[in-house]
C-alpha cells in the first residue's frame, strides 16, 4: 500500500475543493445572473475540460508551465521554482481540469433561484451580502455540495492530466491513480487491487456523505 | 404627504405616468398587460430605475432623476407583495415574517411574527414551510411579511391572481378589513376592473406606459376622460353627436333624436361635433303599459338586437334607428317581466344627468394612438 500516494491524492483533492469552490461560487453566480456578450464563449471555455482528452489538456498545461512559457516563467520569477513536476503544478492543473465540475452545478443552482426572491429580500431590508448569505446560499447549497463532491471525487480519479504535468514523483506528484498504474506496470497485481479498492471506498464514502448531507432538508420537495 | 410618483422615459419601456396616493388610501393601477403597471410598482420599490422622474413618499424623496438621487430598495421601507408571493422556500412562515425584523432582538422578533400570523389568521401555521401552505395562506404570509417591516407604502402586485375565485373573494374581503388598521398609501396593481372598483379609493388608468386618468371609481366609470379610457374600462355607449338649437334650446342631436343634456352643452358652440358617453345605469327601460320613472326624459324607441343572460343579470343590446347600439344590464326577472325578446321594440329613456360630453375628443380619434 502506497500511503504517500494516498496522502498526495487527498491533499490534492482537498486543496482543489478549497480553492475552486469559493471561486466557482463567484463565477457560477456571475454566469447565472449576468447577461453579456460572449457569455456563451465563457461557458464553452469552462466546459472544455469535460470533452477534451486529459492528455490534450495535460499537454497544453505542460507546455505553458515550462520555464520559457509565460505562466511558468512568471511563477519561477515569483517563487524561484518551476511548475512542472511539482505539487503546485498538479494542483494548478487540477483546478483547471475541474472547472466544469465545480462551476456548472453551482451555476445551475443559482439559475434556479427565482429572481424575485432576491428582490423580496432587498425589500425586506437585506443588503446584497445578507441576501447572499441568508437567502441565496441556503438555496444553492445542494449545488455547492454536488460541485464539491464531483470535484473531490474527480480529482481523486484524475490520471492523464496529472501524469502529463506531474510525472510520478514519490510524495510530490504520484497520486493514488498513478500509483495503481505503476503497480500494474510492475506486475504487482495485489498492490494495485488494494489501492483500487481503497480509491473505490474513499470515492463512494465522499459522494455518499455529500449527497446524504445535501438531501437532508425538510423544505425540499419535488 | 402620501406617495407622489412621476415617471418619464422614452425607452426601453416607454413611460409617462403620474399619480398620487394619500395615506390610508388604496390606489389601483389598472391597464392591459404591457401597460407598465408592474414597472411603475417596481419603480416605487427601487427595483427599477427609470430615466426620468421623481418618487416621493411620506415627505422623503426616494428617487429624483434630475439630482441623480435614488435610494436602494433596502432604504425605502416599502412593503411589497409579489405576484407569486416570493416567499423564501427554506424558511418557515414565521421565519419569513421575521426576516424584515432583524433590527429587533430575537424574542421580540418571534413575538411580532406571532402577532402578524394572528392578524392574517394563520395562528399555528408558523412552523410550516411555504410548500406546505395553500395559495391563500401563502398570500397571507407574503402580506404579513410586507407589513411586518412597518412600511411607509404597501405595494401589491396582482396579489389575487394566483388563487382560485373563492379564495380571491375571501382575501379581497380580508384586505378591505386590514386596510382599516393601516394608515399608509396602498398601491394595487391589477388588470381586474371589478377588483379595482371594489377595493380602490382611486383608480389610475394606464395604457402603453402612460397614465390617462386618475379618479375615484364612481366618477371614473361615469366620466371617462377620453374614449380610450372608456374603452380600457370596458365602457360601451360611446357615441357621436352634434350641438344644435331646437326650439330655442340647446340640444344634442343624435341621429334623429334631440337629446336633453343636464351639463356642459351650453358652453359648446352650435354645430360642434362631440363624443358623449352614457353610463348603462342611466338608461331606463320603460315598463309596458305602466308609467316609469323619468319617462319623459329623452325617450328613445329601439329594437332589441341581443340578449345575453348571465345568471341573475341580463345584458341587453338595443339597436337605435341610425345604427348605434345602446348597452345596459337589467335583472333577469325584469327582462322576463317586460317580455324582452330579440327583435322586440322597446322604449327607453336616456337620463339627461347621465349624459357626459367628453372634453375635446372625437370617437376613435385616438383608437390606435401609439405613443411616439
Amino acid at each position: 500500500m502506497d500511503w504517500s500516494a494516498l496522502s498526495v491524492s487527498l491533499r490534492l483533492a482537498g486543496f482543489t475543493c478549497l480553492i475552486l469552490i469559493p471561486l466557482s461560487l463567484w463565477l457560477g453566480r456571475a454566469l447565472a445572473y449576468a447577461r453579456f456578450r460572449g457569455k456563451g464563449l465563457c461557458e464553452a471555455l469552462v466546459a472544455l475540460p469535460l470533452v477534451l482528452p486529459p492528455t490534450v489538456l495535460g499537454f497544453y498545461l505542460l507546455m505553458s508551465f515550462g520555464r520559457d512559457a509565460p505562466v511558468g516563467s512568471f511563477w519561477a520569477e515569483l517563487t524561484g521554482r518551476g511548475l512542472n513536476f511539482t505539487f503546485t503544478g498538479i494542483l494548478l492543473a487540477s483546478l483547471i481540469a475541474n472547472l466544469p465540475f465545480a462551476i456548472q452545478p453551482i451555476q445551475r443552482a443559482f439559475e434556479h433561484v427565482p429572481h424575485n426572491l432576491r428582490e423580496a429580500a432587498w425589500c425586506s431590508g437585506l443588503s446584497p451580502w445578507q441576501t447572499l448569505l441568508r437567502i441565496e446560499l441556503p438555496l444553492v447549497w445542494p449545488g455547492i455540495m454536488s460541485a464539491a463532491a464531483l470535484t473531490f471525487a474527480h480529482t481523486l480519479g484524475e490520471f492523464g492530466v496529472i501524469l502529463m504535468v506531474g510525472g510520478a514523483i514519490d510524495g510530490e506528484t504520484r497520486t493514488l491513480a498513478i500509483a495503481i498504474y505503476d503497480r500494474v506496470q510492475a506486475f504487482d497485481e495485489q498492490g494495485a487491487a488494494q489501492m483500487s479498492a481503497l480509491l473505490l471506498l474513499v470515492s463512494f464514502i465522499t459522494l455518499g456523505l455529500v449527497y446524504g448531507l445535501a438531501g437532508r432538508r425538510r423544505w425540499v420537495r419535488g | 404627504m402620501g406617495l407622489r410618483v412621476a415617471v418619464d422615459q422614452t425607452g426601453p419601456i416607454p413611460l409617462a405616468a403620474e399619480f398620487v396616493c394619500q395615506p390610508g388610501e388604496l390606489l389601483a393601477l389598472v391597464g392591459p398587460s404591457g401597460s407598465g403597471k408592474t414597472t411603475l410598482l417596481r419603480t416605487i420599490a427601487g427595483l427599477y430605475r427609470p430615466q426620468g422622474g421623481r418618487v416621493e413618499c411620506a415627505g422623503e424623496v426616494w428617487f429624483d432623476a434630475e439630482r441623480k438621487h435614488s435610494l436602494p430598495p433596502q432604504r425605502r421601507q416599502v412593503g411589497m407583495v409579489f405576484q407569486d408571493y416570493a416567499l423564501f422556500p427554506h424558511l418557515t412562515a414565521a421565519q419569513n415574517i421575521q426576516l424584515p425584523l432583524r433590527h429587533l432582538p430575537q424574542p421580540q422578533r418571534s413575538e411580532q411574527a406571532e402577532q402578524w400570523l394572528a392578524k392574517v389568521r394563520l395562528e399555528g401555521l408558523g412552523e410550516r414551510y411555504p410548500n406546505a401552505l395553500s395559495g391563500g395562506q401563502r398570500q397571507r404570509v407574503a402580506l404579513a411579511r410586507a407589513l411586518a417591516r412597518d412600511p411607509k407604502v404597501l405595494l401589491l402586485d396582482e396579489p389575487f391572481s394566483a388563487v382560485d375565485q373563492v379564495t380571491r373573494r375571501r382575501l379581497q374581503r380580508e384586505l378591505a378589513l386590514l386596510r382599516q388598521q393601516i394608515d399608509i398609501p396602498i398601491v394595487l396593481v391589477t388588470h381586474d376592473l371589478e377588483e379595482a372598483a371594489a377595493l380602490a379609493d382611486q383608480i389610475c388608468v394606464l395604457h402603453n406606459g402612460a397614465s390617462l386618468q386618475q379618479d375615484a371609481p364612481e366618477s371614473l366609470f361615469k366620466r371617462p376622460a377620453s374614449p380610450l379610457v372608456a374603452r380600457l374600462l370596458d365602457r360601451h355607449n360611446l357615441f357621436e353627436g352634434v350641438v344644435v338649437d331646437a326650439d330655442g334650446k340647446r340640444r344634442l342631436q343624435w341621429g334623429e333624436h334631440y337629446l336633453e343634456v343636464a351639463d356642459g352643452l351650453d358652453n359648446l358652440p352650435l354645430g360642434e361635433k362631440v363624443t358623449w358617453y352614457l353610463p348603462p345605469s342611466d338608461i331606463v327601460l320603460h315598463r309596458r303599459g305602466r308609467p316609469s320613472h323619468g319617462e319623459r326624459e329623452n325617450p328613445i324607441v329601439a329594437t332589441v338586437s341581443e340578449l345575453v343572460v348571465l345568471g341573475g343579470i341580463t345584458s341587453v343590446s338595443l339597436s337605435v334607428n341610425h345604427g348605434d347600439m345602446l348597452r345596459f344590464d337589467i335583472a333577469t326577472h325584469a327582462a322576463r317581466r317586460n317580455q324582452l325578446t330579440s327583435g322586440a321594440v322597446v322604449k327607453v329613456s336616456l337620463l339627461a344627468a347621465g349624459i357626459y360630453l367628453l372634453p375635446g375628443h372625437r370617437v376613435r380619434a385616438d383608437a390606435h394612438d401609439k405613443r411616439k
